[in-house]
């Protein structure tokens, strides 16, 4: 659509990056919390690489999204100035890590929309925004391959292990929606073709589910309810401590440079 | 042949500056020196994780937070490359873990110290990874060729990992007053720990002697603090720091720096499993390979599935 005024694809693309940002941070802070706790040295050092590129990602995108609105703000300040309710993150992400096969259902859910995500942001007409999804898309191959492996491996392993991991499943279940909800903003952004198409993006995820959980021998339904808020900034009780954590150095000392 | 000239012939090898492969015949005392002292090592890497892994969640940047976690990481590679040069050696890297677990095996009792504050990630890395860089550069000469090749692979990111660590004292030195305190209060608490890692004074250290003689060490740990000290002071001056040590100065005859006397009674305390964090941290390894155990289950068993498949499959064809 040309007759969008670029004010309103700016704020749509500032909003995206934003998401992007936010989401690859708190699951990356979220796996970080289990480095040096990993269950074998090989799964510390691989759950570590996962936490590490998308940290890495969230630098891209946050200092995207500063660039875009232009009042200088950096990926740092979004980062350890925002207020908890200026985070737009999924729920999905915030959640605290539980035993092992939890933390890899939560992070294959996750990874099996970021890889379609992705896929689209390769080809947006906002080039800035298509360049760091062309970087992020080869590491989030990768970090599917790993979730899923290990899903396959835990679902058809064990008696143990298979009731396990489909109690995370279930547990997970009600957060998934929330990867793929329109609001007015994304909407704008996919007509612009900067954004996501929320209907393809649920689709594919969907059909790598089937494939992956039949293999497992494990079940995923979408669920009759499913949470929303934390793109609007309401999230759950966890995501104050992720901040208030997260921030506590900077909060205490601040106009530092560290 | 008779031992005794088996042993002639070894420490002739040794002697000669011959590296010892894993097939070469050594003494039983040479190989299960290296299996200690191979798999203490492993064990500090892994334990070494804990107290820097406790400042990732507040790095105050995303850039520090990163590199943090990326040094945190290089630990656990290099606990894998230990343990593998240990397992070349015969022991199996579980019954290590074992052990660790059980508190029957060693550490460097530097890593039961807390980190307090986020200088003390700088500290760390600048003190603590250097303390460990000038024992391991010797060690990349050691005479057992597994070891040497393993400290030759980690020697390299250990010095990675100092700078990084320098470079967060320098910030923190060259920024606010509070800042700076915080960065001369790591110091404070960082540096006596750091010079015990060397281990007890030479006349005290009852495995230096044969450790020497079969070349696994080169040098002696009274000689290694020694230049440790010599290459830390300027990089403390640099600073705007203060070593915490009132007896410090240059000895022009020896060429060295004198220092006080170290607190042995506080080391001794620390290796015999009473320090501030020791409890703490075998408890986090044992938590982890506990709440492990069923993963680790339940991939054997996934692997043991997929074998009996294919197998099926190849009667099935044939
Ligand atoms: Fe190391
Ligand atoms: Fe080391
Ligand atoms: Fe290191």
């Amino acid at each position: 659509m040309n007759n969008m005024n670029k004010e309103d694809t700016q704020k749509a693309s500032i909003d995206l990056a934003l998401w992007m940002g936010d989401n690859a941070l708190i699951l990356g802070h979220r796996l970080a919390e289990l480095c040096g706790h990993g269950p074998i040295l090989e799964q510390d050092i691989a759950l570590t690489n996962i936490a590490l590129d998308l940290v890495g990602q969230a630098r891209m995108w946050l200092t995207l999204a500063g660039d875009l609105e232009g009042k200088g703000r950096t990926e740092d300040d979004f980062a350890y100035l925002r207020s908890d309710k200026e985070f737009t993150n999924i729920k999905l992400v915030e959640l605290p890590n539980q035993d092992w096969g939890y933390v890899i259902a939560r992070q294959f859910i996750f990874d099996a929309h970021h890889l379609v995500i992705l896929e689209q942001l390769c080809t947006s007409s906002e080039k800035a925004i298509a360049d760091i999804a062309q970087k992020a898309i080869k590491e989030v191959q990768y970090h599917l391959r790993f979730s899923s492996e290990w899903i396959i491996r835990l679902g058809d392993g064990t008696e143990f292990s298979r009731k396990r991991m489909q109690s995370a499943f279930d547990k997970l279940a009600p957060y998934i929606k929330a990867l793929t909800l329109d609001d007015p903003l994304t909407i704008l952004a996919k007509e612009a073709g900067i954004g996501i198409d929320n209907k393809d993006v649920e689709e594919k995820a969907w059909k790598t589910f089937d494939a992956i959980l039949s293999e497992a021998t494990l079940e995923l339904e979408s669920p009759e309810y499913f949470h929303k808020g934390g793109k609007q900034g309401l999230h759950t009780e966890h995501m104050g401590f992720i901040i208030a954590e997260m921030q506590s150095v900077v909060r205490a000392m601040p106009n530092n440079k560290w | 042949m008779i031992e005794k000239d088996l042993n002639q012939i070894f420490q002739d090898r040794i002697d000669a500056d011959d590296r010892i492969e894993a097939r070469d015949w050594m003494p039983e005392k040479y190989r299960q020196t290296l299996i200690r002292q191979i798999s203490q090592h492993a064990h500090s890497e892994v334990v070494g994780m804990l107290p820097e892994a406790n400042w990732i969640s507040r790095a105050p940047s995303l850039r520090r937070k990163v590199a943090l976690l990326a040094k945190v990481q290089d630990e656990a590679g290099h606990g894998l490359y230990l343990y593998s040069a240990a397992e070349t050696l015969g022991a199996k890297r579980s019954d290590l873990l074992q052990q660790l677990i059980d508190g029957t095996a060693k550490y460097s009792s530097i890593f039961n110290y807390p980190t307090l504050t986020w200088a003390d990630i700088g500290a760390i890395g600048w003190l603590v990874d250097g303390a460990a860089i000038m024992n391991q550069v010797m060690l990349c000469r050691t005479s057992y060729g597994p070891y040497a090749r393993a400290m030759v692979r980690i020697c390299k990111e250990e010095s990675f990992h100092q700078r990084q660590g320098y470079e967060i004292m320098i910030a923190l030195s060259q920024g606010s007053e509070e800042q700076k305190a915080m960065a001369q209060d790591a110091l404070n608490r960082w540096w006596w720990p750091s010079l015990m890692m060397f281990g007890p004074n030479d006349a005290e250290s009852k495995h230096t002697a044969q450790s020497m003689a079969w070349r696994i060490k080169r040098k002696t740990n009274d000689e290694l603090r020694q230049a440790f000290v010599d290459s830390s002071i300027s990089q403390i001056e640099y600073l705007g720091l203060t070593a915490p040590d009132k007896d410090l100065k240059w000895n022009e005859e020896r060429g060295h720096y004198d220092f006080g006397a170290i607190d042995w009674d506080e080391f001794w305390q620390v290796v015999k499993g009473h320090g501030p964090c020791n409890k703490e941290r075998i408890a986090a390894r044992r938590k982890a390979q506990e709440e492990g155990k069923w993963v680790q289950e339940a991939a054997m068993a996934y692997a043991a599935k997929r074998k009996q498949r294919a197998q099926d499959q190849q009667t099935r064809v044939a």
